[in-house]
């Protein structure tokens, strides 16, 4: 087969020592930057630009080494949403929900493992859809117009309400305090500057990494502060080593989760942390009895398989077309172009070195990623056991570096505290924080959507219905909708 | 014990990383997040300034987004007028948004350094497009301004928007704001959603949409040019279809006010030099853009001149009063 020699070809390039070693510092490098909060992987790739440069390195092995940042940070971004109820940055927003509870339990070994191995899955198994169906699927993901995003993003806000644990009133608002939020800024579609007061700094609106450092991490450590005073302890640590029956339970979410998220990596206009909430949450519609966002492992793995199988997908419309599915890889692009590659539709046929060594590169980084991660879990677990002075002030610190490190603002370091007492108070009379990130994150995306299928018709808003592809995504919302009415009146009554 | 070290690796490594400048280095300032078009300006002149040693050590490439610049351009103001080791990048947006007031000054609030290149405006149609020239698809506009839905990269009033209006009105239209546009978070995403059949046109810089001319998706209707570009001689130009239309989109620096007269030349000296560098003219041609060199004096009253029209234009067109 054509694939098979060209994938061989490729691995004959990934396996050159230097990229080899590329693929090992990049992985590792990117797990550490996914894991810290604030720094993801767009920073993390931005970062390393200049350092591809310094070395000289030529267009494949830089693609590589970014991309294997890029893989790792998507790993690592899980860590300290596990272990400290912080994710590293927004696509870990969901293994929150039930990463901490286990940690709670004691089972953050089990929780880590479970991820890694749910992370494995989704990325090996995006790559094999890249490799196999790239052109086609970029061909499909054209037809996919401004009112058929909107659908999918109807989609995702439908099934926020079942989100999280609590009360589904509560979920809704926090949701929509999100949404409303998402509005500060230069209307992206005229111009207009909305809820500024005539501060540049808001023009940009707020920059959903530096809300989610703030919701989390600074009132986790207001949290902290207060039981502190109360008296009360950290996390357990628990047992350092994972059990292989815990991650077997989460396989078949992994499996399900992989195909979600790399759907929504396909399309450019939805990405990984889509991705992240519609694993989530369809895993929550077909599987709960009662015990997500309680720690159950399936609720790990398959935002987890998600979020990394997105971030495969996404290579899609960036190596066929050009086109950016997330931040990280309009980076990855500005690089490329000036390396003197052209991206775009005839990147396959001129760049095949490139394309190929790159692929076959993603496939060598999953499994350093996988062997990298599982050996560390001990030593993560033990984070959990550092004595509170040591670890609290570390997290201040590690936030108000990474945001300083995006933003360049001192602006945002005040947006970012401003977050953490919002999300305090939000704590307090307990809601979710994980709807608010999601509504300032997606509700962006959405509104633009909106916006760009009412400029195409002039107005009218039958054009959100016109598409079979957008009529198809809401007949399966509703089919979601059905479905968790008749399983809830089957199993027995939540607990609220 | 081990986790602690490990965690204090971890911050020491991004601490590394974040600040492993040499301190005597220039600073290039992008004025937007890393991957759009001021960060490639900022980080490909860097790099050759760097490689043709220019300035000692690497340059430093800080992104500041923030209001389409506009952050960027009050920090500099207010904080850093005379700081000699800073470029600021910029280019044809800035100055729209500069003339559309929506930044905190006039231009003439910086120095402005030199322009290297160009990126020329086209406007393109899917391959199965009905319309062959730019004839067929004005004639169709003025007939009906709602008959082709048009898109770019820009929002409303921005200069993807403009340059299609300024071309719409010398074909005679009258009511611009009959044309629907459709913003996009880039030129290649407009494109593909054009090839889609989510839009009819796409007005954007050709730079960024080159791989779809060479593929054939796309064709090409004009390029906003005084002469043909380089890269692809065969594109018809707006002039030599009869309309009197160029659109650049020109990448230059500025520095801050207060800059001083010696400072300010070397800047532009050493741009100069970077300008005549085979590394540059190579860099400029395959990233799309027509080496075009204004600097110094000449340069400022480029752009107090070009913020003027746009003045006007926004003004013809209603985006400003």
């Amino acid at each position: 087969m054509d694939i098979l020699a060209l994938l061989l070809d490729g691995f004959s390039i990934a396996v050159l020592p230097l990229n080899l070693a590329l693929i090992v510092g990049g992985c590792f490098a990117g797990t550490l930057i996914g894991a810290l909060p604030g720094l993801g992987p767009v920073n993390g790739v931005a970062i390393l630009i200049p350092l591809t440069f310094a070395f000289g390195l030529d267009a494949t092995s830089s693609m590589i080494l970014l991309s294997a940042v890029y893989y790792g940070c998507m790993y690592g971004g899980r860590i300290s949403a596990i272990l400290l109820n912080i994710p590293g940055d927004e696509p870990a927003i969901m293994t929150t929900l039930d990463g901490y509870p286990m940690a709670r339990k004691g089972h953050a070994a089990d929780a880590l493992a479970i991820s890694g191995v749910a992370s494995f899955i989704g990325a090996t198994l995006a790559t094999i859809g890249l490799t196999l169906f790239a052109p086609l699927l970029a061909k499909a993901a054209i037809y996919f117009g401004p009112a058929d995003y909107f659908a999918l993003y109807v989609m995702a806000f439908t099934t926020i309400g079942g989100i999280t644990g609590t009360d589904p009133r509560k979920t809704l608002l926090a949701a929509m305090l999100g949404l409303m939020l998402g509005t500060v800024g230069l209307d992206p579609s005229t111009g207009v500057a909305r809820y500024t007061f005539g501060s540049f700094h808001l023009y940009d609106g707020f920059d959903p990494i530096v809300a989610l450092v703030g919701l989390f991490a600074i009132s986790e450590i207001l949290f902290f502060l207060e039981q502190k005073a109360h008296g009360g302890g950290l996390v357990p640590p628990g047992s350092v080593f994972p059990r292989f029956s815990r991650i077997k339970e989460g396989l078949g979410a992994s499996l399900r989760g992989s195909l979600i998220g790399f759907i929504a990596g396909i399309l450019p206009g939805a990405g990984a942390s889509l991705g992240a909430v519609m694993s989530y949450s369809f895993e929550k519609r077909i599987s709960d009895r009662g015990s997500f966002g309680k720690g159950d492992p399936r609720g790990v793995a398959a935002p987890e398989a998600g979020n990394n199988a997105a971030s495969g997908g996404a290579l899609i419309p960036m190596l066929t077309l050009g086109v950016p599915g997330s931040g990280t890889t309009a980076v990855m692009l500005a690089m490329l172009i000036s390396l003197n590659i052209q991206p775009g539709p005839l990147l396959f046929e001129r760049s095949p070195d490139l394309v190929w060594g790159l692929v076959a590169a993603l496939y060598l980084a999953n499994f350093v990623l996988l062997i990298l991660n599982l050996p560390l879990i001990g030593l993560f677990t033990r984070v959990l056991g550092l004595p509170a002075w040591g670890l609290m002030p570390l997290v201040v610190a590690i936030s108000y570096l990474g945001v300083y490190a995006i933003t360049h603002a001192a602006f945002d370091l005040l947006v970012m505290v401003g977050f953490g007492v919002l999300g305090f108070v939000l704590r307090k009379l307990e809601f979710s924080l994980v709807p608010v990130v999601l509504g300032l994150l997606l509700g962006m995306d959405m509104e633009n959507n909106l916006r760009r299928a009412l400029s195409i018709s002039g107005g009218d808003f039958t054009i959100l219905v016109q598409s079979p592809i957008a009529i198809g995504i809401y007949a399966v919302t509703a089919g979601f909708l059905v479905l968790s009415l008749w399983l809830s009146k089957r199993s027995p009554p939540q607990m609220a | 014990m081990i986790g602690k070290l490990n965690h204090w690796k971890a911050a020491g490594l991004a601490a590394a990383m974040l600040f492993a400048v040499p301190a005597m280095a220039a600073e290039c300032i992008a004025p937007a997040d890393p991957g759009g078009g001021w960060d490639f300006t900022c980080r490909e002149v860097g790099r050759i300034l760097a490689e043709e040693g220019l300035v000692e050590g690497n340059v430093q490439v800080t992104n500041m987004p923030g209001g389409v610049g506009a952050v960027a351009y009050a920090n500099v103001a207010g904080k850093r007028a005379d700081d000699a080791a800073l470029l600021v990048a910029t280019s044809t947006v800035g100055i729209t948004q500069i003339a559309q007031g929506k930044y905190p000054a006039g231009s003439d609030q910086m120095r402005w350094i030199a322009m290297l290149g160009a990126d020329v405006g086209v406007i393109a149609v899917a391959k199965d497009s009905p319309y062959q020239s730019l004839d067929d698809l004005l004639s169709a506009l003025k007939e009906d301004p709602a008959s082709v839905v048009t898109s770019g990269s820009s929002g409303a009033g921005g200069w993807d928007h403009i340059r299609l209006l300024m071309l719409a009105e010398a074909a005679g239209i009258e009511d611009l704001s009959q044309i629907r546009w459709v913003q996009f978070d880039g030129g290649s995403p407009a494109v593909t959603q054009m090839m889609g059949g989510q839009v009819g046109l796409v007005s954007t810089d050709l730079g960024e949409i080159k791989g779809f001319v060479e593929s054939g998706d796309i064709r090409i209707l004009a390029v906003l040019s005084d002469e043909p570009v380089s890269a692809f001689p065969d594109l018809p130009t707006a002039k030599s279809q009869g309309y009197d239309i160029t659109g650049y989109n020109w990448r230059g620096f500025y520095t801050g006010g207060e800059v001083s007269d010696e400072d300010y030349a070397a800047w532009v000296e050493k741009l100069k030099t970077l300008y005549d560098s085979e590394a540059w003219q190579e860099t400029a041609k395959s990233s799309g853009l027509e080496p075009i060199w204004r600097g110094g004096e000449e340069f400022s009253a480029y752009v107090a001149e070009q913020e003027k029209q746009m003045a006007e234009i926004s003004r013809e067109i209603g985006i400003i009063q």
